[in-house]
């Protein structure tokens, strides 16, 4: 079982992860687990998945080039959301992230998988980003430490909803 | 100078660290060269042809003395003794050693500096007019609205990794000394009929191998929105700017497959969302940000100095200086002086250490402790009373930062080039000494009047020549260096009615001993053909086209095809 930081501690993982097939295809749905399908999958099967998605143990997976869009009114069925990193100098997922939380006030489990480093923790929990599937050559240990880079920060953020500008001006009112 | 505040200071020092940490796992084997080199990048430090290159972040060109004595001590410290202010109001240092890096950047913060985002993909240094706060055109002070998107900009989670590096620039004048049409979003600010602040916002400018001139997204923008408006934008780039192709990564690729009018209304549907979202501005914090900029206490003093126009009258090579380097000033009595760092012979921009020291102390004296660089690569003194112009001419002559040449042929736009960069196809600096070499009477100079000339040594167009009034590019052809020449671009509307353009190739390339003959004969037909001195070279290519100027460098069509045809024959 990988191991997974989640809510800024090492955990053991339940979930798993059904990719697509070498040319796409979308995989099969196993009886029993909890298992997270590509987005694809779940938009193709939707009437089928509903049921499945009622007992807790189907989550979805957005890859880099997908919206957030496709799932909008849906993200409530899921206790879990990961998004993709194909690799870790591809940024889609952070807007992807914040779209979930923000626009579509998703409050369930918000994974990244994929090229998930160290030095890009920080960022992805800014974003909306509560758990992280570590690719496996990182230590997960040492990573557990760079969620207090930076003590603040100047934009708004799904963990900073308020910028930095209105709390300087609402604490020197004070 | 925007003075830090506690917050301000420690996300810089908690970088110095987190950099620290970055630099001992890369040196521990702990990070790959790929992975460490996106975070080095984003920190200015480049591997280049002989050395790691560390570009420093000078925010919108402004520096306090205090800081360029500081940059004076790292540069001799760590470094060989020089350093190099580069088009994007920076500076560049081109031997410090990897391991070193952390403690550089530890030293900078100690003077509010950092080299935070100035390269990768990322959001980069604000640029700006080098006039902002004193030109007599002011709309508004443009480095206060640097300073806020510095602010937004800066560990921007979510842009963080663009699919391409980022550059924005601020103009608060009616002239745009901004070159705002060139960047990936640049401002223009503008006052409505009710005397309210807004933006006219242009996307999808910029240069490089796909040169283009922005599109204006927006007319006007009010300034509370300036904020959820970029953030807009940006999210739109982040999400659909293409990341398989590092040469279509750039926001005016998407803009150009969207179609501006497509992309606009992509950009309004989710600006719908964050408008008037808490990242609104409020007039509080634009008043927080003007406070915590240290302002000159100017005296009170008379419009015009006896004892200066005494010595205009006398001393001609005062008045030259006085004439190109000495710039008109919102408050009376006071001037904008700048230092021209391109001497003949001296890689322009380049200024050693006990230079540096040296301005530092002009600038104490003479310029309120602070300075700026332009993207011209001189440095201004922003504050200088007219009674002391002479004084400051005479010192800064001894310097070697007294050619008057600002605005003139030998004032050229120059990248590092292959004398220092690993991008660059050709050298571009001997490039620039063979011209100001050619060109070094004075009079003459002064004659052609107003002239852009920007060398870049590869595509990359470091040194901006798609925007010189004539530009050069080195190209490679089989392993030669050769020299491609352009004319009719223009910067950004400087003069009324001159927006802004880019050159065209007038036709092959030439060697580089030829450049400069080439360069005289284009001069040539320039002077031929203008009406009066008041007409630029740049006026005169567009008002007679391309084909004297090509007629005068390679004979007209019929001699072209000619030489064409025996070209041909003999091959």
């Amino acid at each position: 079982m990988a191991t997974l930081i989640k809510e800024r501690r090492i955990v053991a993982d339940s979930w798993h992860l059904l990719e697509r097939g070498p040319k796409g295809e979308l995989p099969e749905v196993p009886a029993r687990g909890d298992v997270i399908v590509p987005l694809g999958l779940w938009l193709a099967r939707r009437e089928e998945l509903l049921a499945r998605a009622e007992t807790g143990t189907l989550g979805a997976w957005i890859d880099a080039n997908e919206g957030p869009e496709a799932l909008a009114a849906d993200v409530q069925r899921f206790p879990l959301i990961a998004v993709n990193f194909p690799k870790f100098g591809d940024g889609r997922g952070y807007s992807i992230a914040r779209l979930l939380r923000e626009r579509y006030s998703f409050k369930g489990e918000l994974r990244a998988i994929g090229d998930v480093l160290h030095d890009h923790l920080f960022f992805m929990s800014q974003c909306g980003f509560d758990a992280f599937a570590l690719r496996e050559d990182q230590d997960p240990q040492e990573a557990l430490s760079v969620f207090g880079t930076f003590s603040d920060g100047y934009q708004t953020s799904v963990l900073r909803p308020v910028p930095l500008f209105r709390r300087r001006l609402a604490a020197g009112k004070s | 100078m925007y003075l830090y505040d506690e917050i301000d200071q420690k996300l810089v020092d908690e970088r110095v660290a987190q950099f620290r940490d970055q630099t001992r796992r890369f040196l521990a084997g702990k990070l790959s060269e790929d992975e460490f080199r996106a975070l080095r990048l984003r920190n200015g430090l480049y591997i280049q042809r002989y050395a790691p290159m560390l570009r420093i972040a000078i925010p919108y060109g402004l520096l306090s003395t205090k800081q360029l004595r500081k940059l004076a001590q790292v540069t001799h410290q760590y470094d060989r003794g020089y350093g190099h202010f580069s088009t994007r109001q920076n500076l560049q240092l081109n031997w410090p050693k990897l391991e070193r890096v952390p403690d550089i950047l530890a030293e900078l913060a100690t003077v509010q500096m950092h080299a935070i985002q100035t390269s990768g993909n990322s959001f980069r240094n604000v640029t700006t007019d080098h006039f902002a706060g004193v030109a007599q055109d002011e709309i508004v002070d443009s480095f206060v609205w640097c300073e806020i998107i510095r602010q937004w900009s800066t560990f921007h989670p979510e842009f963080s990794y663009l699919p391409r590096k980022f550059k924005f620039a601020v103009n608060g004048a009616k002239s745009d000394r901004a070159a705002v049409a060139v960047h990936d979003i640049g401002l223009h600010a503008v006052k409505d009929e009710q005397g309210e602040v807004g933006f006219r916002v242009l996307v999808g400018g910029g240069l490089g191998r796909t040169p283009a001139i922005g599109f204006v997204i927006r007319e006007f923008l009010p300034w509370r929105h300036l904020l959820t408006y970029i953030e807009a934008i940006l999210r739109v780039y982040n999400r659909y700017g293409r990341r398989d192709n590092i040469h279509k990564a750039r926001i005016k690729i998407l803009v150009k497959e969207r179609g501006p009018e497509k992309f606009r209304e992509e950009v309004d549907a989710e600006w719908a969302h964050l408008k008037d979202g808490p990242a609104t501005l409020v007039p509080e914090e634009v008043a927080r940000i003007e406070s915590r900029f240290t302002r000159p206490s100017y005296l009170r003093l008379p419009a015009t100095d006896a004892g200066l126009e005494a010595a205009l009258a006398t001393e001609r090579a005062f008045a030259n200086w006085h004439k190109r380097n000495v710039h008109p000033h919102k408050k009376a009595g006071y001037a904008a002086v700048t230092l021209s760092l391109k001497k003949t012979g001296v890689p322009p921009g380049d200024v050693t250490v006990e230079q540096m020291e040296k301005i530092a102390d002009l600038a104490d004296r003479y310029s309120f402790g602070e300075l700026r660089v332009s993207h011209e690569q001189n440095l201004i003194f922003a504050d200088v009373q007219l009674a002391a112009l002479h004084a400051l001419w005479q010192e800064v002559k001894e310097l070697g930062f007294a050619t008057p040449n600002v605005g003139l042929l030998t004032n050229i736009i120059c990248c590092p080039g292959g004398d220092f960069c690993s991008l660059a196809n050709a050298k571009s600096i001997p490039v620039a000494e063979a011209i100001q070499q050619r060109f070094d009477d004075l009079d003459y100079l002064h004659d052609i009047g107003e002239i852009d000339l920007n060398i870049s040594g590869c595509m990359n167009a470091c040194g901006h020549h798609h925007v010189g009034h004539i530009g050069i590019l080195g190209v490679d052809k089989n392993g030669e260096e050769w020299y491609q020449i352009e004319i009719g671009g223009n910067q950004g509307e400087i003069r009324p009615g001159r927006g802004a353009s880019l050159g065209k190739v007038i036709g092959p390339s030439f060697a580089r001993a030829e450049v400069p003959d080439v360069i005289e004969k284009l001069i040539g037909c320039y002077l031929a053909r203008r009406d009066s001195e008041a007409e630029r070279f740049i006026d005169v290519v567009h008002r007679v086209g391309a084909e004297p100027f090509k007629e005068s460098v390679y004979g007209n069509a019929d001699q072209r095809a000619a030489h064409r045809r025996g070209q041909l024959a003999s091959a």
